[in-house]
């Protein structure tokens, strides 16, 4: 037989009750450890927000993202479980992998709202759709590039970023409005046009290195 | 049961048996020296021999008998370069072509390899890959601890450069397997020098680590917050270290040569040396003004004089090439120079005093460097070594130093795990087919942050066979990558409509295929029944010395029970064993130990009845007697 390559997600979840795989005792869902034997469960197929223990809602406090994540890696890290059996370690670091996922989403209020838009059944996301159907914008965009792609210093890049940021986190702004009513629809449009602008930030750091290209040591 | 005697005397403790299992160290193995710690109750100490020097340096000379590790084989750099190999861990997963020439001549012999992966060396009428070379010195090092502990090592966490690529993670990590040594986890440099110095300083917020060692450059951002290590970013050069410096200095010494002896040559032996003497020169210029000195080539010494303004001016555009990862670092983590709390210096590099300034300028305030530089790292690999095995309450969350990605079409770069993810890490993505009835793909993997292929470094090539022919697009490939806790990546495909079943291969760009680690495993197997025969005759060592420790205190505390011929033969037998001990003959020390035990059975019976007579005295009868329970 040839193996297979293992796949990164799990099967869908069933209605059958979860068992442990070690004592073969049942186990809550959404449990980590077996209550009968405390073996490391694996980590099933929680969203983001229900395994970092957070209410579904784009509005995050991210001092209490850090302190749940900490809290879980504390029990389920690699690092915890060295000198247990190969297959404890291998689900320990699936359980990790899961955290990780979930907290890098949920940190970047980008990669947040994506998730939420996904999670919300929004059928295209602004991280999957590389297209731009907004003419505004769209023009804007070409606007904010053409004037990045003739700077010819590091202060005139400075303020294409300095008005990006600013735009940046007007539209972080609408996007927790939109939330907060429930207007998917906004709350799609404000994030793809806050990935445009991270995007353009990004590709301004690479452009402002090209044109100040090593600062003189103090 | 109630124990009814203490059987140890007070204050001698019994050697630590954790089961059947040798001890865990942390070891740094490092460009210009190696070392090993261990940590006990979260206190970590570096291992040092009995002249107390923890510092190995990280130097083989392969003499006719056998490697030479350490200061001696630096020694032999003088008169016979031509079997001495420094700075090999500049090699680890890297190609012939990543190995910087100096005037002309290379400070290696490379030898031809066939597939043009990790390079080989000539060195003492031998072709040696860095793998071995790097695990010689780590059975260097593991024989150091073995002897400081008298006790065998078998486990170890080992330290790489944050910067270092999938390569040279992977060939870190055969090395230790050919040293024998069960590597518990890779961690990086950096925070592993916070670990130390976060645990010993309680210290919270965020924390910088500058790291510049004698071949790699790390910086790190790190917040440390209630016993967590959270690496926020992570930035450096895997090829930029002290060894820059000196290659700087020893250029401006070849050419001084140049211009005053006519004819002067250069070649492989002659840049060592050279090499050496800007070492030298570089260490003096830490702390003095001005050095003056010699090459002595060929009989025909030139001579030099350096200031150390000239030497900074030489070596300014490299440290203000760390200066700037600092700054894309904390750009990264969108951090401010002024919010970060401390930034520790760590490596040996870092005492050059142009370092400390241009640091301590960038971020507004001075640098930390209490903790040993050249010691901070295997500190921190000992208290992860010690977390791993018996446990801790803290906890180190480290990150992707660099984006992982493969080729598309075009040559582009389609990433799929950016710099500064959080490990462990997986992620996959699907691709598809370009030509009608395609049954086989090829996926190359590879590391870095450019978009086009050829400016990233190639981890490897894949080869995904038996996908159904199907029409170009028809087919979804998806392929997986995971990044372990140590760092180490590996990738899987499958094609997904049929669920047939994939096979993939696996070629390492630069790395060792099974078979030729399994060739140096067997090479080694003669290496390992020294190491047996050393570890067997340490551990008889410290077994005789304790029961010579242990009658020599009975002897003190109950003399009175034996009579002057007595006392005379265990005094004897006593002397008998410290001298065996004192030698290299296992079976001496352990018959000497043996003859020992004999001859004080009696002594001990005394000593036995005496005891419980004494525990017995004065006591009512139901407090001795056994309770049941
Ligand atoms: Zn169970």
């Amino acid at each position: 037989m040839t193996e297979a390559a293992t796949p990164t997600t799990n099967a869908p979840a069933t209605a059958a009750p979860l068992r442990c795989w070690s004592c073969g005792g049942p186990v809550a869902s959404g449990a980590v450890f077996c209550a009968t034997c405390r073996a490391v469960q694996p980590p099933g197929d929680a969203d983001h927000f229900a395994r970092l223990g957070l209410p579904r809602a784009f509005a995050l406090d991210a001092a209490e993202l850090d302190r749940r994540y900490f809290a879980a890696q504390r029990q389920l890290h690699p690092d915890r479980f060295a000198t247990r059996s190969p297959r404890e370690r291998a689900i320990s670091q699936s359980q990790a992998v899961s955290l990780n996922d979930a907290y890098e989403t949920l940190k970047a209020p980008l990669a947040r709202a994506c998730y939420l838009l996904k999670l919300e059944g929004v059928a295209r996301t602004p991280d999957q759709d590389h297209t731009i159907d907004d003419p505004a914008l769209l023009m804007d965009q070409m606007e904010r590039r053409e004037a990045l792609g003739e700077a010819a210093d590091g202060a005139a890049v400075q303020r294409i970023v300095a008005a990006a940021d600013a735009d940046a986190r007007d539209a972080l702004a609408a996007i927790a409005r939109a939330f907060a009513r429930d207007d998917l629809a906004a709350a799609a449009r404000e994030t793809t046009r806050l990935r445009y602008l991270e995007k353009l930030i990004e590709d301004a750091r690479l452009a402002r290195a090209r044109v100040a290209p090593r600062q003189a040591a103090g | 049961m109630a124990q009814l005697l203490q059987i140890h005397e007070p204050g001698e403790t019994p050697l630590p048996h954790e089961g059947d299992r040798g001890a865990a160290i942390g070891i740094d193995l490092g460009t210009t020296n190696s070392l090993a710690a261990l940590s006990l109750d979260q206190k970590p100490e570096a291992l040092r021999d009995v002249h107390g020097r923890a510092l190995v340096p990280s130097v083989v000379a392969y003499s006719p008998d056998g490697p030479v590790v350490g200061a001696d084989a630096r020694r032999m750099l003088l008169d016979q370069p031509e079997l001495v190999v420094s700075s090999v861990k500049r090699l680890m997963g890297r190609g012939a072509a990543d190995i910087k020439a100096l005037a002309g001549a290379l400070p290696y012999e490379v030898a031809p390899s066939a597939d043009g992966g990790m390079v080989r060396i000539r060195v003492g009428g031998r072709v040696l890959s860095p793998v071995e070379i790097s695990a010689d010195i780590l059975r260097a090092v593991r024989a150091r601890a073995e002897d400081a502990l008298g006790q065998s090592v078998d486990r170890a966490v080992i330290t790489v450069p944050a910067y270092f690529d999938d390569a040279a993670r992977t060939a870190t990590r055969d090395a230790a397997r050919l040293a024998g040594l069960e590597v518990l986890r890779l961690v990086n440099e950096p925070t592993a020098a916070a670990l130390a110095y976060g645990l010993d300083k309680h210290s919270e917020g965020l924390y910088a680590i500058y790291d510049l060692g004698g071949g790699t450059f790390d910086f790190s951002l790190l917040r440390l917050e209630k016993g967590v290590f959270q690496v926020l970013a992570t930035g450096g050069d895997a090829a930029l270290g002290g060894d820059d410096f000196d290659h700087a200095v020893a250029a401006r010494l070849l050419a001084e040569r140049a211009a005053q002896i006519a004819g002067a040559t250069v070649d492989t032996s002659r840049v060592k040396l050279a090499l050496a003497t800007a070492r030298l020169a570089k260490e003096c210029l830490s702390s003095q003004d001005e050095w003056i000195g010699m090459l002595d080539l060929d009989d025909r010494p030139s001579r030099h004089h350096l200031a150390r303004a000239e030497v900074e001016t030489m070596i300014a555009p490299l440290v203000a090439r760390t200066i700037e990862i600092c700054r894309q670092v904390l750009e990264d983590a969108a951090v401010a120079p002024q919010d970060v709390q401390g930034v520790v210096l760590v490596g040996g590099s870092t005492r050059v005093p142009l370092v400390r300034r241009q640091v301590a300028a960038f971020f507004g305030r001075e640098p930390l460097s209490d903790i040993d530089p050249d010691e901070v790292v295997a500190l921190g690999a000992a208290l992860q070594a010690e977390a791993l095995t018996r446990g801790s309450d803290t906890l180190l969350l480290d990150v992707t130093p660099l984006s992982l990605g493969i080729e598309t079409m075009g040559g582009l770069v389609e990433k799929l795990i950016d710099r500064n993810t959080p490990i462990p890490v997986a992620k996959a993505q699907e691709f598809t087919t370009y030509q009608d009835g395609q049954t086989a793909m090829l996926i190359h993997v590879v590391q870095g942050e450019r978009e086009m292929v050829d400016q990233c470094r190639s981890l490897g090539r894949f080869e995904l066979h038996g996908i159904p022919p199907m029409v170009a697009g028809a087919a979804r490939i998806r392929v997986s990558f995971a990044v372990d806790a140590d760092g180490l990546l590996t990738v899987s495909a499958a094609e997904k409509t049929t669920g047939t079943a994939a096979r993939v291969e696996i070629r390492p760009s630069y790395g060792l295929s099974e078979d030729e680690m399994a060739t140096m495993l067997a090479d080694s197997i003669a290496n390992a029944k020294a190491d047996m025969e050393r570890r067997l005759l340490v551990e008889a060592r410290v077994e005789a010395t304790r029961t010579a420790k242990a009658v020599q205190a009975a002897l003190a505390a109950d003399g009175e029970l034996l009579d002057a011929a007595e006392r005379a033969g265990l005094e004897r037998a006593i002397a008998a064993v410290e001298q065996a001990a004192a030698g290299g003959d296992r079976a001496a020390i352990v018959a000497a130990a043996e003859a020992l035990e004999l001859e004080s059975k009696p002594f001990a019976e005394r000593r036995m009845d005496r005891g419980i007579r004494t525990a017995l005295a004065g006591k009512r009868v139901d407090a001795v007697l056994p309770t049941g329970e």
